[in-house]
């Protein structure tokens, strides 16, 4: 089983997410419409790229209007995504397993600082989950898909998290770690965790809608 | 019976294509909606013609907003209906798309009639298009984008309210928001210019001046309503020195058919103006004090008119530019004394900040015309909608929902301390006169125009001989 999980279905969760997440971009930027989305993307591209690239920093690092608001929210939504990307690519036991498979290699952090990670990308996940269920204005919006990509989520890095600490069932647990991060993978595209990417797309674009066409010729970009 | 076969007889007011004769134009306004609503209640959706529209023209930036979205409720307060209406949840920008665009391309069109009643109510009653929560949104996802876009929808399936109809249908008949033709508009200018050249020697309105420097267009309602606009936008042009004209055809501005979501209305609306441009040749295109009519022929027209670099065939700009330009350079010059002293503060439209990046503007203008300019919060492009932006001014029947979000607009005037509110829009001078009549909170508004005039120091040989 354990064989069967890290190796071709490994392989598969891997080529499914790459190629998913290549389509969905090649998919989002040839949706795009200069004349449906009334913005000159392309005979005004660098007023268009200055404004996609005020978009991604003001939004990538939390200096806008919206974490100043809501600074609990956004700082746990901020450490949650920052955890979720890093902790997992510079996992020690991660990026051994890919250099014995595939001969590369890159630096690490200590499964310390890697634990702690997860830790608090369980009890973000918690928050959220609580939040979904007792904040009416978040329940009004809530589907069922949102509990399971939360779901998809978290698992990793729960039955990581167990697997780590040797808790019974190591085995077990082991492969329910390498099965939900596949899934997870996999997930990516198809679900609305391809924000994954397509938070970049979104945000591009409307970087570029501001500063092409909604004031940015103007000399002030948006204050975000 | 009889009445029943008599009602059967008369033409349908409800229809899925814009009006475009006199006779339909007049039907509708004299049904005053009570019809319209009715035959609305049972007039059918096409489903394929919408799934054919979803398909051609739902594309991968609206389709990706809905999908991505995280149902995290950060947009609730950035909305002035949420706010206004207690902070109650179905008033959430993003539960508004959801529940409507977002089934709606969920079921692939596939929807019933009382849903596309539920998408007009809410794209119209629950959303003035401000822009505001896109702004908030960390995905970046605007609804008020998706809300114009559902307006299209709504008008291609004929659920638009009654005034909406009206309005675009003006456009197609008059190539104005109100039955103001040509002949009307000219005849005005000539009024005012005689009305006010014993004041000012040597005032005129020149129509259809080709090689201008400025090309200045209008508001359909300064003709029908407000007169006097255009004699203070021709007095100011004459005591700047500036070589000006006004295009016989191609005069109007404004759009409500961007209002309405009639794109073809807004093509031929926009494409008049662009026609006079390219006529006339001004230098330059400056337009009135008006919001939306800014952002539907200088920032969104070029895109109808099918210009691909979303420029205007001149460079075009909103008045409250024009000003600023023409204090900057000494075209016109205040007198220090006669300079606003109470507190005074400031609406700025959404569709000429969050769409036009002005805000820079009225704040440098404040400057030159008030000793105590106090800024309302949030300001700039956070501003507030004025409570009647998109349409919602005119609509009968969300007047209560109008009058609901314009205590948003009032707090906020409130808290500034002033009670005097410089509105260079009309949509927004219509709400905060409509909000002080609704609200009676002692306030007083003005366009910039009747300001400066009291306040610029007329040249000595622009001056009446008498006074010499």
């Amino acid at each position: 089983m354990y064989e069967f999980v890290s190796g071709p279905l490994a392989v598969i969760s891997f080529a499914v997410f790459f190629l998913g997440v290549v389509a969905r971009i090649i998919w989002y930027v040839k949706g795009l419409d200069w004349r449906l989305d009334r913005v000159a993307y392309t005979k005004k591209f660098g007023a268009g790229i200055k404004g996609a690239a005020r978009s991604l920093f003001h939004w990538l690092l939390p200096f806008n209007h919206t974490t100043a608001k809501h600074p609990i929210f956004m700082g746990v939504t901020y450490l949650f995504h920052l955890c979720l990307i890093t902790a997992p690519i510079f996992l020690i036991a991660h990026v051994v397993l890919i250099e014995e498979s595939w001969n590369i290699s890159w630096i690490t952090i200590p499964d310390r600082v890697a634990d702690y990670m997860t830790l608090v990308i369980i009890v973000a996940g918690i928050f959220f989950l609580i939040r979904r269920l007792t904040d009416p204005n978040v329940n009004i919006l809530t589907t069922a898909s949102d509990y399971i990509v939360l779901a998809i989520a978290l698992a990793p890095f729960v039955t990581g998290y167990i697997a780590y600490h040797q808790w019974p069932g190591y085995n077990s647990w082991l492969i329910a770690h390498i099965l939900s991060g596949e899934i997870m993978l996999v997930a990516i595209p198809f679900t609305k965790l391809s924000h994954f990417v397509l938070f970049f797309c979104s945000r591009i674009q409307i970087g570029m809608d501001y500063g092409i066409k909604r004031g940015g010729v103007k000399g002030r970009g948006i204050a975000w | 019976m009889a009445e029943e076969l008599g009602r059967l007889d008369l033409p349908p007011l409800v229809t899925r294509r814009p009006v475009k004769t006199q006779e339909e134009l007049g039907l509708l306004l004299a049904d005053k909606g009570v019809r319209y609503y009715e035959e609305m209640k049972t007039f059918p959706v096409d489903k394929e013609a919408l799934k054919k529209n979803l398909d051609s023209t739902c594309k991968s930036r609206i389709r990706t907003w809905l999908e991505i979205c995280s149902h995290c409720s950060l947009c609730a307060d950035t909305c002035l209906f949420y706010l206004a209406n207690d902070q109650d949840p179905r008033q959430i920008p993003s539960y508004k798309i959801q529940s409507t665009l977002g089934q709606l391309v969920k079921r692939k069109g596939d929807v019933d009639t009382d849903f596309m009643i539920n998408c007009m109510d809410t794209a119209w009653g629950k959303c003035t298009c401000c822009n505001r929560c896109g702004m908030y949104c960390p995905h970046g996802i605007d609804m008020g984008v998706m809300f114009g876009y559902l307006r299209g929808l709504c008008f291609s399936q004929g659920f638009v309210p009654h005034e909406m109809k009206i309005g675009s249908g003006m456009h197609w008949i008059y190539n104005a928001q109100m039955d103001v033709t040509v002949e009307d508009f000219i005849d005005t200018c000539e009024w005012m210019a005689e009305e006010n050249e014993d004041y000012y020697p040597g005032l005129t309105i020149p129509v259809d001046k080709p090689d201008a420097d400025i090309m200045y267009t209008i508001n359909a309602r300064e003709v029908k309503h407000y007169p006097q606009d255009i004699a203070e936008a021709a007095t100011l042009f004459h005591l700047a020195g500036e070589n000006w004209t006004v295009p016989g055809k191609g005069w109007e501005e404004t759009s409500l058919a961007m209002f309405a979501g009639d794109w073809e209305g807004c093509k031929h609306q926009v494409e008049w103006v662009y026609e006079a441009m390219e006529r006339l040749k001004p230098k330059r295109m400056v337009v009135t004090e008006c919001g939306h009519a800014y952002r539907a022929t200088v920032i969104e027209g070029p895109y109808w008119a099918n210009i691909k670099t979303g420029d205007t065939p001149v460079p075009s700009m909103h008045y409250v530019e024009w000003v600023l330009e023409a204090l900057e350079t000494g075209k016109l010059k205040i007198d220090p004394a006669k300079k606003i002293k109470e507190p005074v503060t400031i609406q700025d439209p959404c569709n000429y900040i969050r769409n036009g990046g002005l805000c820079d503007v009225t704040r440098k203008i404040m400057s030159y015309i008030a000793e105590d300019f106090r800024d309302i919060k949030p300001s700039r492009e956070h501003n507030f909608c004025c409570g009647g932006g998109g349409g919602l001014n005119g609509i009968g029947r969300y007047r209560q929902e109008r009058n609901t979000v314009m205590k948003i607009k009032r707090d906020q005037i409130l808290a500034t301390g002033a009670k005097f509110i410089v509105v260079p829009c009309h949509n927004c001078w219509d709400a905060i006169r409509d909000l002080e009549e609704v609200y009676k909170v002692g306030i007083t508004w003005s366009f910039l125009k009747p300001i400066l005039l009291k306040m610029v120091i007329v040249p000595d040989h622009l001056k009446p001989k008498d006074e010499e």
